[in-house]
């Protein structure tokens, strides 16, 4: 499909002009003001500016090395910014704390405790009694479908599964902000789909914000509101895509027109047209066919 | 089936019998030595002097003197002497050793101050148990400090680094200076000899609990001491366990010199002493309870360490 068939990306019909007015005008959950990250001479992160309102979902996309781990990490309180501020309900935020919760891509559960433990762990240390705590961790059990696991290890529950108590162990701390950093991106594709419709689902029913870091095109104009697109050397906002595809997304949008518009338009921010041509892909697989064809003659 | 290949194991069966072979050779080769009298064997044992004024019967000589000794009672057609291959006194072959093995147990002690090869075991078992124990009590948490936080790493590892490097037997007779002449300076010595590599061991194990799940359970709101306590400790625990029971066989390193000072005693000073009376059947005897004990005191704690940690994947 060319340019041309597809209606340009700019052009926003009235409706989803409307639809972001409204999420503009919602209250800023997390706000980052100018924000810079060197290490030693190399600039991470050059003057980030993002505004992100309650209940939304931003995806964060970019080539690799454009800091967009090292942005999450400072959101989370894991990293320092060199200069500018992030603001959660415009207080500053200078360390991790819960009311950030982060999934990382890792999984990280603790491979010590079994999956309710796990999922108590942030409530003990939020100062919930133990019985309490274990009332919550069985209702997020429960509502992430591994009630026949909740006293299992990690090392027994397959990736989709770990991920899925990783996300309810940072959910059970009702975060205002969930800070995912490619969290399916060690999943393979039927998991990883699953996994994307198992968090929209949450989502809608959970008054949380998200940022979502990915790689995966599709992930981000399937899952987000508005999508961050860096750049790398230094890593800079390109541009931020408001999505147009109406809510709540479903997999039947992946061929919709404003779909596939929105994937291009991201598709050429990251890969200009130009860089294209110079890849020697094709000689490569031209000369693999050739080798295919000998070994086909021998037998 | 290929028995030797990379990235795979051995199925229940060969490797049972390999386990088993890792013993068996080393004793086939010990018989064979010891039973063949065409293999090595470069002594003689005397069992007719014949006209030899110093050969005395059961006496053992090199080879090369009795075949000097041989020619030179034929050329001068005296009585010749007799005797058969034998090992030196050193080597003594597997049935001696086993039969020693019982013996050592039942010999009453050649003088009244010396112990009976149990009390000699008992003594030594004490020595290092309590010398252990005291530095996995200083040392374990000492290393955990400094592996948790930078600031004790600082304060602690610089000094234990060059003291590691003076050898604990150094401080033999400091030791016996200072805590007299019984089983208190060989605890200090088995203590020394531990405890400084304890604490920077447990420390690197500290420091090797993957960062990822410090920083989660920081996300999740914990705070410096359960940092400590609900994640570091649980986390590192089986490698600490693992960590402490290679420290333990360091220890019985250091148990030879511990018992040689102020009044000697224990499992090593009876080998030493039967050295001396040349009962090698009984040096080896003891070597081998040593032996015994260790592998015996280890396979425990694995056992028991799979029993403790049923989360790990696998638990060696």
């Amino acid at each position: 499909m060319t340019n041309s068939e597809l209606p340009s990306y700019l052009d926003q019909s009235p409706e989803v002009k409307d639809r972001f007015d409204r999420l503009k005008q919602r209250p800023v959950t997390m706000e980052v003001k100018g924000l810079n990250k060197q290490f030693g001479d190399v600039t991470a992160l050059k003057d980030i500016n993002l505004k992100i309102h309650k209940r939304e979902f931003v995806c964060v996309i970019g080539p690799s090395g454009c800091g967009k781990s090292t942005l999450i990490r400072i959101l989370a309180g894991l990293e320092q910014a060199s200069s500018g501020q992030v603001l959660l309900n415009g207080e500053e935020v200078t360390q991790p704390g819960p009311e950030r919760g982060m999934v990382f891509q890792g999984y990280t559960l603790f491979p010590w405790l079994t999956v309710k433990k796990n999922i108590m762990f942030g409530l003990l240390e939020s100062g919930y009694d133990k019985g309490t705590a274990e009332s919550e961790a069985r209702e997020w059990i429960n509502l992430i479908g591994l009630t026949k696991f909740e006293n299992s290890y990690p090392h027994q529950l397959s990736g989709g599964m770990k991920q899925r108590v990783a996300i309810a162990r940072a959910l059970a701390n009702r975060p205002k902000v969930l800070l995912m950093d490619e969290p399916f991106g060690a999943l393979d594709a039927q998991t990883r789909a699953k996994m994307q419709a198992y968090l929209l689902e949450i989502w809608k029913n959970i008054d949380v914000t998200v940022f979502f870091i990915t790689h995966d095109l599709d992930e981000a104009v399937y899952l987000a509101d508005r999508i961050l697109v860096l750049k790398a050397n230094p890593g800079e906002v390109q541009e931020i895509v408001e999505v147009p595809v109406p809510q709540p997304r479903s997999p039947d949008q992946f061929m919709d027109p404003e779909f596939l518009a929105t994937k291009q338009h991201i598709e050429e921010l990251i890969h200009p047209p130009a860089e294209q041509e110079e890849d020697d892909d094709h000689l490569n697989l031209v000369r693999m066919v050739h080798v295919n064809d000998d070994v086909g003659s021998v037998f | 089936m290929q028995l030797i290949a990379v990235n795979r194991k051995l199925d229940q069966g060969p490797r049972r019998a390999v386990t088993l072979a890792s013993f068996a050779l080393p004793i086939l080769l010990w018989a064979l030595i010891s039973y063949v009298p065409f293999l090595w064997h470069p002594q003689v044992e005397i069992t007719q002097p014949g006209s030899v004024s110093y050969f005395s019967e059961g006496l053992l000589v090199d080879r090369e003197i009795f075949e000097r000794e041989y020619a030179k009672a034929s050329d001068n057609e005296t009585a010749l002497p007799e005797g058969k291959p034998a090992n030196p006194v050193y080597l003594p072959a597997p049935h001696e050793v086993a039969v020693a093995f019982v013996t050592a147990f039942t010999t009453e002690p050649q003088r009244r101050s010396e112990m009976w090869l149990h009390e000699s075991l008992w003594s030594s078992i004490q020595v290092i148990f309590w010398g252990f124990v005291l530095s996995s009590i200083i040392g374990i948490p000492l290393g955990i400090l400094a592996g948790t936080y930078d600031f004790f790493s600082r304060l602690f590892e610089p000094f234990i680094e060059f003291f590691r490097y003076l050898p604990a037997p150094a401080f033999g007779a400091l030791a016996v200076a200072v805590l007299g002449i019984y089983q208190a300076p060989k605890i200090a010595i088995i203590f020394i000899g531990t405890f400084f590599q304890q604490v920077l061991v447990v420390a690197n194990t500290t420091r090797k609990l993957d960062p990822s799940l410090l920083e989660a359970a920081q996300t999740l709101g914990a705070k410096n001491r359960s940092m400590l306590f609900r994640v570091v400790v649980p986390g590192i625990l089986p490698d600490l366990y693992r960590d402490v029971r290679i420290l333990l066989g360091w220890a019985w390193t250091y148990l030879i010199v511990a018992e040689l000072i102020g009044t000697s005693s224990g499992i090593t000073w009876f080998i030493t002493q039967q050295a001396r009376y040349k009962n090698f059947d009984n040096v080896f005897a003891a070597i081998i309870m040593i032996g015994i004990l260790g592998l015996t005191i280890d396979l425990l704690l694995a056992w028991l360490g799979r029993r403790l940690f049923p989360w790990q994947k696998e638990s060696k």
